[in-house]
């Protein structure tokens, strides 16, 4: 019986490992998408050029959570986090034992820590769904993006790859289409940028290859799969629509948010001490 | 690594020397040399001209006309040779940014054309000299175009303005983080524009072009990106004024012209402290695979007591352009004022 039990039960493993090995393939891989982009003026490439904004909460942590208190109490609910889902296959990020403790860490001091208070540039992925629009404007041969978000900007190399001068904080991107799919690979990222706002972080081993595929007339899908060696056990992904803005008159805005920070970076080595709280 | 470029811009300038008997001679001349052959430029699969690729707009010509020079507005090729040696040679004895003029438009006196920063060492190591490599060949005296050859006068407000500005800057300037300069905050250099003119270094700029004639151009200072949609939209609403303005491009033949309006009146250009009336108009010609013609008109009735034109090469370079993390790495405003805040306490 017991005998019976463990080989019906190796047998039914094999059984589901034998479907999921059939069909996890195909769903794995993007299935060809049934929208067919508009094409670049050369007739060859998809456009996907345009204003575009991530729409969920990524930004604040990316794996599901729920709504919480905000670090400072004073900016009451306006600072709290929103509750969202998650955008990470799996739900988990794979951290090495360290690099999770590292992140705790990083989360308890926040609030001093995270690049985005002090209106550093975002980094690749996460300017990607910062909470703030970003424009794609496309050639044959490089495609810029230019975000909104402190002005970050990044070229994608189009042509044949090419290699980093130096390490930087929106790295260093060549791009080729797989079929509709823009397929980015960023590398020579510097260690400082974080994932989001929840203390999540790399080395400067992140590589992160990246999908852009149409959707649909206004969505894109967003995919991004991210290694580390240094501080992650494997590779992981995200994934996310991206939105079109579709907004009469849509522009990226000038944030040059560096102002904003100031205070919060300098203001300690003011001759006169500001009040805490601006009328 | 843009030092490779030397024997190509080099060449480019020989070329162009032999090639050019058209400055310095009539109007009419000129009009006929600066319209481009149509096939010499590279074009867009839907018909523009293909401004796209990695440019300088290093130049070793002053944004003033040196006074004695009066309406002369062309060098002849035997006297620029002369003027980018001179250049060359005093940037090597580490005697300033060039010769007469230096290079960065940005670092002229524009009462005298004369650099207003004097460095001590071999500038030509650091990309800093006006008449080396990456130059635009040009017979030009000044970037500013017309027989002044200089900034109009400002008017008197613009002039209080001014002044009053620059007095408090200069009671406040320890204060804070806000009272420092634009550059030193990261917000914005002094030559970045519009309108674009040379810098005292990372004269560098990448344009894309997009469908529909969209431009975008990112400039290696301060890593500054201006998308600039050519879809007839347009300004954006006359209540958001930014650093960089807002601007509006569109295709007239094989120009690029582009309008950019919605300024602060926060920021300075040429030592004026401009008002939210600037307006500055860019025009953008690819006039062979290598060069784009730049030429731009500042138009504020509140500063300066007529609108201002010049005119500046952008040559193509194979090189990146070069993240520069300004606010990022900026260790220089703590340093700064820390160390400010040390000097007093020891009073």
């Amino acid at each position: 019986m017991r005998k019976w039990v463990r080989g019906s039960a190796v047998a039914a493993v094999a059984l589901t490992a034998g479907i999921l090995g059939t069909f996890l393939p195909a769903l794995s891989q993007a299935p060809a998408p049934a929208y067919k982009a508009p094409r670049s003026p050369d007739g060859k490439t998809p456009r996907l050029d345009g204003i575009w904004q991530a729409n969920n909460e990524a930004n604040w942590d990316l794996r599901p959570h729920a709504a919480s208190q905000g670090p400072v109490y004073a900016l009451g609910a306006e600072f709290s986090t929103p509750p969202g889902l998650g955008v990470i296959e799996g739900g988990e990020i794979p951290y090495l034992p360290a690099a999770a403790a590292q992140q705790k860490k990083n989360y308890q001091n926040r609030l001093t820590l995270d690049p985005e208070i002090k209106c550093y540039m975002g980094g690749v992925p996460r300017s990607t769904y910062m909470p703030y629009p970003f424009q794609i404007v496309q050639n044959p041969h490089t495609i810029m993006m230019v975000y909104e978000f402190a002005g970050a900007v990044r070229s994608i190399n189009m042509d044949k790859a090419t290699k980093a001068p130096a390490d930087s904080w929106m790295g260093w991107s060549n791009g080729h289409w797989e079929g509709d799919t823009l397929v980015v690979d960023v590398n020579s990222l510097i260690d400082q940028s974080w994932l989001d706002r929840a203390g999540d972080f790399h080395s400067d081993q992140l590589h992160v290859v990246e999908r852009y595929t149409p959707r649909s007339a206004d969505t894109l899908m967003y995919e991004a799969t991210i290694e580390d060696p240094k501080v992650f056990s494997k590779p992981w992904k995200i994934s996310m629509p991206l939105y079109r803005r579709v907004d009469q008159g849509a522009k990226v805005l000038e944030y040059k948010c560096s102002e904003f920070a100031e205070e919060m970076m300098y203001g300690q080595y003011r001759k006169v001490p500001l009040p805490n709280t601006i009328k | 690594m843009k030092q490779t470029f030397l024997a190509s811009a080099l060449a480019g300038a020989v070329v162009a020397f032999l090639a050019a008997p058209v400055h310095g001679q009539t109007a009419a001349q000129k009009k006929t040399a600066a319209a481009p052959k149509a096939s010499a430029i590279p074009r867009t699969a839907d018909g523009h001209p293909d401004l796209s690729g990695v440019y300088s707009n290093a130049s070793a010509v002053p944004l003033a006309r040196p006074a004695d020079l009066g309406a002369k507005e062309f060098y002849t090729s035997v006297e620029e040779k002369a003027q980018l040696d001179a250049a060359r040679a005093a940037a090597t004895r580490g005697g300033g940014r060039g010769g007469r003029g230096g290079g960065a438009a940005a670092n002229i006196d524009p009462e005298t054309g004369q650099p207003a920063l004097q460095l001590h060492y071999d500038n030509t190591q650091f990309g800093l000299a006006g008449g080396q490599k990456l130059n635009a060949p040009s017979l030009r005296t000044s970037i500013l175009s017309g027989p002044e050859g200089k900034l109009p006068a400002m008017t008197p407000e613009a002039t209080k303005r001014t002044a009053e500005r620059r007095a408090y800057a200069a009671a406040h300037q320890w204060d804070g983080p806000d009272s420092r300069p634009l550059a030193e905050r990261c917000i914005l250099w002094g030559a970045e524009g519009p309108p674009m003119l040379p810098e005292g270094y990372n004269s560098d700029l990448q344009i894309v072009q997009g469908p529909n004639g969209t431009v975008s151009i990112m400039q290696e200072m301060i890593h500054d990106a201006r998308v600039i949609p050519a879809d007839n939209s347009p300004h954006i609403p006359a209540a958001i004024k930014q650093w960089f303005g807002d601007s509006r491009g569109h295709w007239e033949g094989d120009t690029f012209i582009v309008e950019t309006t919605n300024f602060t009146d926060k920021t300075t250009l040429q030592n004026a402290a401009t008002s939210d009336k600037l307006k500055v108009i860019e025009k953008f010609t690819r006039i062979d695979a290598n060069t784009v013609k730049y030429e731009f008109t500042v138009d504020d009735p509140e500063t300066w007591v007529k609108p201002w034109s010049g005119e500046v090469a952008m040559t193509k370079i194979d090189s990146p352009i070069y993240e520069y993390a300004c606010h990022e790495g900026n260790y220089g405003m703590a340093n700064n004022l820390s160390g400010q805040r040390a000097i007093e306490k020891k009073k």
